[in-house]
């Protein structure tokens, strides 16, 4: 097939299937330069962004929340068009009728919405009440079918953050399908694979097919609707850059208008969007400063994205976070890398409109990127602490060059692959339940298999791993199985339509399990195994302090010793979740991750042998307890390079902070050095960093003086947060954090 | 051969160029009233630990070392364990890891000698111009870690002069001035670094119970720093 908007392009295998890799593969134009060639934000973009800042500042005058439409369901048609300024705006949409409004999404579960209306001074109106009243949502269906145990398992918090009452993100759509091939293209082949279907036995699997494909094309004509309110037509590809950018917003404004997922991840949208760039500068229809203009506006956009959250709710995902990652750079599999003159430019949003946590904009670094890439992106790190790093050298061999990262870690391969997110367990608690024979001291619940509680004097390491060896095959088993009822609930009654819309039909799934307090248990076994660690117990016989006598290796020091613990403890845990199948034939993966939900982690966690006290944070995802690296920057990166990736498919997450005079005099050298330490860390197969240049000092002048630090911007675990919009129990433990220093 | 070792730091960037693993050794011959890591002085205590130990240690950081970054010893004065310094630098050499030598220059002999034939780097404090100061605020004559540099000089080494500027004793644009005449001739100096006086390490000098020598004395401004450094 051809297309007159495709004159230009080179042609290839994407014009006879739907293959944004191969169009990608076929046009993109490689660029290996350094950052001169950048321009500024124009006029207009500084004018409008002036007045965005305004609203977010009034929105958080308004405790977070600006306003609240509490009569519509969120959907992609419900809302009549809405506009920051008409006149101005170069991409438009938004979710509701007005910029920051936020909508309501119950399908997911009422009681949140009618929380979270509450939780800002609203209620849910009567109509809708009504309306869900003679509707399941996915919160209802989990209920139905959770055990007596799954309910024990969450209530006391040994495995929670469980995506039960609201959408649960994670997936991806493949947006840029819209602007490349048009809403009607991609109807024909959706209907082209339900015609297939017709051939199969109709069992379960394909009449659930089926059913999901109908719902499909029914929503990629509601993305088409959606469009025209807006005075666009997207039943045929983009013609220009404007158009290209603007569909693909479309594709992404009907996912997050659908779904309130945690996680609403982007993809991997600039080089894509590069190569409508470059044949409109070719064209002259283009300059460098209008590009600009054009990526400003679309990130913009994305910046003014907002769903619904209860305070529970920001307890664990604190920051107001949508998770809209847009992964950056990396290389091909031909070895012709993939950064393009509008992977600088995404970036440079982050001076043009200023630093940002959103979108969250991660770097895929390879040995063989650019030069002048690299060291853009640690000057942008040094200068804004608003993007993460991921090893593409890692991943490439495992999920091709077409790939992304769905929230913090978690790749796939776009449009092919999506996963069932399935927050994380918590292994320090786990820990606690086993030596006390199967009751949690914090919640007071019995759970799992009854056994005596260890009775000696002094905690016995071989004793212990036995336990181990008990309840994490329990726990695990458990957790699949909690797991499976979830996204049987979510496909059945919170479907995501336009998401997968933009998937192929033959969709590969993983099933992505994680563990939180996993440097809390390491230390904890360390302790055991080489210090003298003497359980003290309550009334009733049950452990609940430790006292720990003797020096004994802490995780984040590049000591084999405990950093093994580690390793064997995430490789332990995903072989006992492989043995209980996942839903939908899904792959186990498994996350060292918290979000930050390491501080509620570790609120409802007693003392731990590594000395930890009851109620104490957690460090977040892998690192290692705050202040307990005694060796310094890299021995504690040495210590997470030897965590698995094999073991943890779902990514490794790491947050690093340095202060800026500990990384070098000035900002060449900062920048340079900062450049090696990638280099080091990711040669060494590590899979995440965050990177924070800044000082402690700053955080807490910001804790004391928050409207005076309005767009401090840090990194916390996988993504970036507006420090001011933590609460303030996770901005002391973020003030809490080792900061690497120079004696 | 064993060495005493006071404390190591997986990382540094501003003990030499790049990225360094650091080393910081346990003794120092001097009693400069600057210091600001009085815990290093004494003698014989400290760690323990083999030159093959802490070359096997720094091997472990290869990869984030990148062109220019490798291995930094310091102290402490690392002179006083010149042998110990000069089979870590060996056994890192063999390694393939770039060798810096953090010292005061105040010892010369023929160990010493041997040591800077596995030494890429050197950073010399040259902390006074005049052998007055030297001899009250440092402890030996400033004839020593000129002796120092010659030797440096002739191995061809490159080196950064170093000096704390410590307000009333090296701040003025007379002692500046001199310390440029003072190593124009020694072609191995690529760079001057003037390093503020910080107070920071009064805690350290209340722990070890030791008199902090400088404490009276103010931390030198910012504008000062920066009138200081424009005269380089």
């Amino acid at each position: 097939m051809n297309h007159e908007n495709w004159n230009g392009f080179k042609r290839g295998v994407w014009q006879e299937e739907i293959n944004v890799r191969d169009f990608i593969q076929c046009n993109y134009k490689a660029y290996e330069g350094d950052s001169d060639f950048l321009a500024g934000a124009t006029d207009r973009t500084k004018e409008l962004m002036k007045k965005l800042q305004l609203l977010f500042e009034l929105e958080r005058q308004y405790g977070g929340v600006l306003d609240v439409d509490t009569v519509t369901v969120s959907s992609l048609t419900s809302y009549s068009p809405g506009y920051l300024d008409k006149d101005k705006e170069l991409i438009v949409g938004l979710q509701t009728n007005r910029p920051l409004k936020r909508g309501v999404n119950p399908f997911g579960g009422m009681r949140m919405v009618r929380q979270a209306c509450k939780a800002y001074g609203y209620q849910l109106s009567e109509q809708i009440e009504n309306e869900f009243r003679y509707r399941t949502t996915h919160n209802e269906g989990v209920f139905r079918v959770y055990t007596e145990e799954m309910r024990l398992a969450r209530h006391c918090h040994v495995i929670t953050g469980l995506p039960d009452a609201y959408g649960r993100g994670r997936i991806i759509g493949d947006y840029r399908r819209v602007a490349l091939y048009g809403i009607d293209k991609l109807i024909e082949e959706k209907k082209r694979d339900e015609k297939a279907l017709e051939n199969e036995n109709f069992d379960t699997e394909i009449i659930r097919l089926k059913e999901e494909l109908y719902r499909q094309i029914l929503f990629l004509g509601y993305m088409k609707e959606m469009a025209a309110m807006y005075g666009c037509d997207i039943s045929m590809p983009a013609k220009n850059a404007h158009e290209a950018i603007q569909w693909t917003y479309f594709a992404y404004l009907a996912a997050i208008k659908e779904q309130n997922g945690a996680a609403m991840s982007l993809g991997r949208v600039s080089t894509f969007f590069d190569i409508y760039i470059e044949r409109d500068i070719a064209n002259g229809t283009l300059t460098e400063e209008t590009a600009q203009e054009l990526i400003d506006d679309f990130v913009m956009k994305l910046r003014m994205a907002r769903h619904l959250r209860t305070p529970e709710y920001n307890e664990l995902f604190g920051g107001d976070p949508m998770w809209i990652t847009e992964a950056v750079g990396g290389m091909g599999e031909d070895g012709r890398t993939l950064v393009t003159k509008s992977s600088f430019r995404i970036l440079n949003t982050l001076y043009t409109l200023g630093s940002s946590p959103e979108p969250n904009l991660t770097v895929l670094w390879s040995r063989d990127l650019p030069e002048g890439f690299k060291k853009y992106c640690a000057k942008v790190s040094v200068d804004t602490d608003s993007i993460q790093y991921e090893n593409d050298d890692l991943m490439r061999p495992i999920y091709g060059d077409d790939y992304a990262i769905a929230c913090c870690v978690s790749a796939m391969k776009v449009g092919k692959q999506m996963q069932f997110f399935g927050a994380r367990a918590n292994l320090a608690k786990l820990l606690l339940i086993a030596i006390n024979g199967g009751y949690d001291t914090t919640s007071g619940v019995h759970i799992g298999p009854q056994m005596p509680v260890l009775s000696c004097d002094k905690l016995d390491y071989d004793e212990v791993m036995e336990r181990l060896d008990i309840y994490m095959p329990w726990l695990c088993r458990l957790y699949v199985n909690t797991m499976n009822t979830i996204h049987y609930m979510h496909d059945k009654y919170a479907y995501e339509k336009s998401q997968m819309a933009l998937h192929d039909t033959n969709v590969g799934r993983f099933m992505a399990f994680g563990v939180a307090g996993l440097s809390v248990v390491s230390d904890s076994l360390s302790a055991i195994k080489y210090a003298s660690v003497k359980p003290l117990r309550d009334e009733n016989g049950f452990i609940v302090d430790f006292e720990t006598e003797g020096d004994f290796p802490k995780f984040g020091n590049d000591d084999d010793r405990v950093d093994l613990i580690a390793k064997d403890m995430t490789h332990k845990m995903i072989t006992e979740l492989r043995k209980t199948p996942a839903y939908r034939g899904a792959e186990h993966t498994l996350s060292v991750l918290t979000i930050t939900s390491n501080v509620m982690y570790g609120k409802n966690t007693g003392a731990t042998p590594d000395g930890r006290k009851s109620g104490e944070a957690f460090a977040p995802g892998a690192n290692p307890m705050h202040n307990r690296e005694e060796n310094g920057a890299l021995a504690s990166l040495n210590s997470i390079c030897k965590l698995s990736y094999d073991d943890c498919r779902d990514g490794i997450s790491n947050t690093f902070s340095i202060t800026p005079e500990t990384l070098g005099r000035d900002e060449q050298e900062r920048v340079d050095n900062l450049v090696t330490i990638l280099d080091g860390y990711f040669k060494k197969m590590a899979h995440h960093i965050n990177v924070n240049v800044l000082n402690r000092e700053t955080l807490i002048k910001a804790y004391e003086n928050p409207e005076a630090y309005p767009n401090l911007t840090i990194r916390v675990s996988g993504y970036a947060v507006n420090f001011h919009k933590l609460s303030k129990e996770q901005q002391k433990e973020v003030i809490s954090r080792t900061f690497h220093e120079a004696m | 051969m064993k060495g005493f070792v006071n404390s190591i730091q997986s990382m540094g960037t501003l003990d030499g160029p790049g990225v360094r693993f650091v080393v910081f050794l346990q003794g120092c011959n001097l009693r400069c009233g600057c210091c600001h890591n009085p815990e290093t002085w004494q003698m014989g205590i400290g760690d323990e630990y083999e030159a093959q130990e802490i070359a096997q240690k720094a091997s472990r950081y290869t990869e984030y070392f990148g062109e220019v970054g490798g291995i930094t010893v310091t102290g402490g004065e690392p002179l006083m364990q010149a042998k110990f310094v000069k089979e870590i630098f060996t056994l890192c050499h063999e390694r393939g890891i770039s060798t810096c030598l953090d010292t005061s220059g105040s010892i010369l002999n023929s160990e010493i000698k041997a040591l800077l034939e596995v030494t890429d780097h050197v950073l010399l404090d040259i902390k006074y111009t005049t052998d007055e100061l030297y001899k009250k605020y440092v402890g030996c004559s400033l004839e020593k870690p000129m002796e120092f540099l010659k030797a440096v000089n002739e191995k061809g080494i490159h080196t950064v002069i170093r000096q704390v500027t410590v307000p009333t004793l090296n701040d003025t644009e007379q002692s500046i001035l001199a310390l440029k005449e003072l190593i124009q001739d020694y072609e191995c100096v690529e760079k001057i670094e003037l390093l503020p006086f910080k107070k920071i390490c009064a805690v350290k000098y209340e722990r070890e119970g030791k008199d902090f020598a400088f404490k009276d004395i103010p931390t030198p401004t910012a504008e000062k720093m920066k009138e200081l450094i424009a005269l380089l």
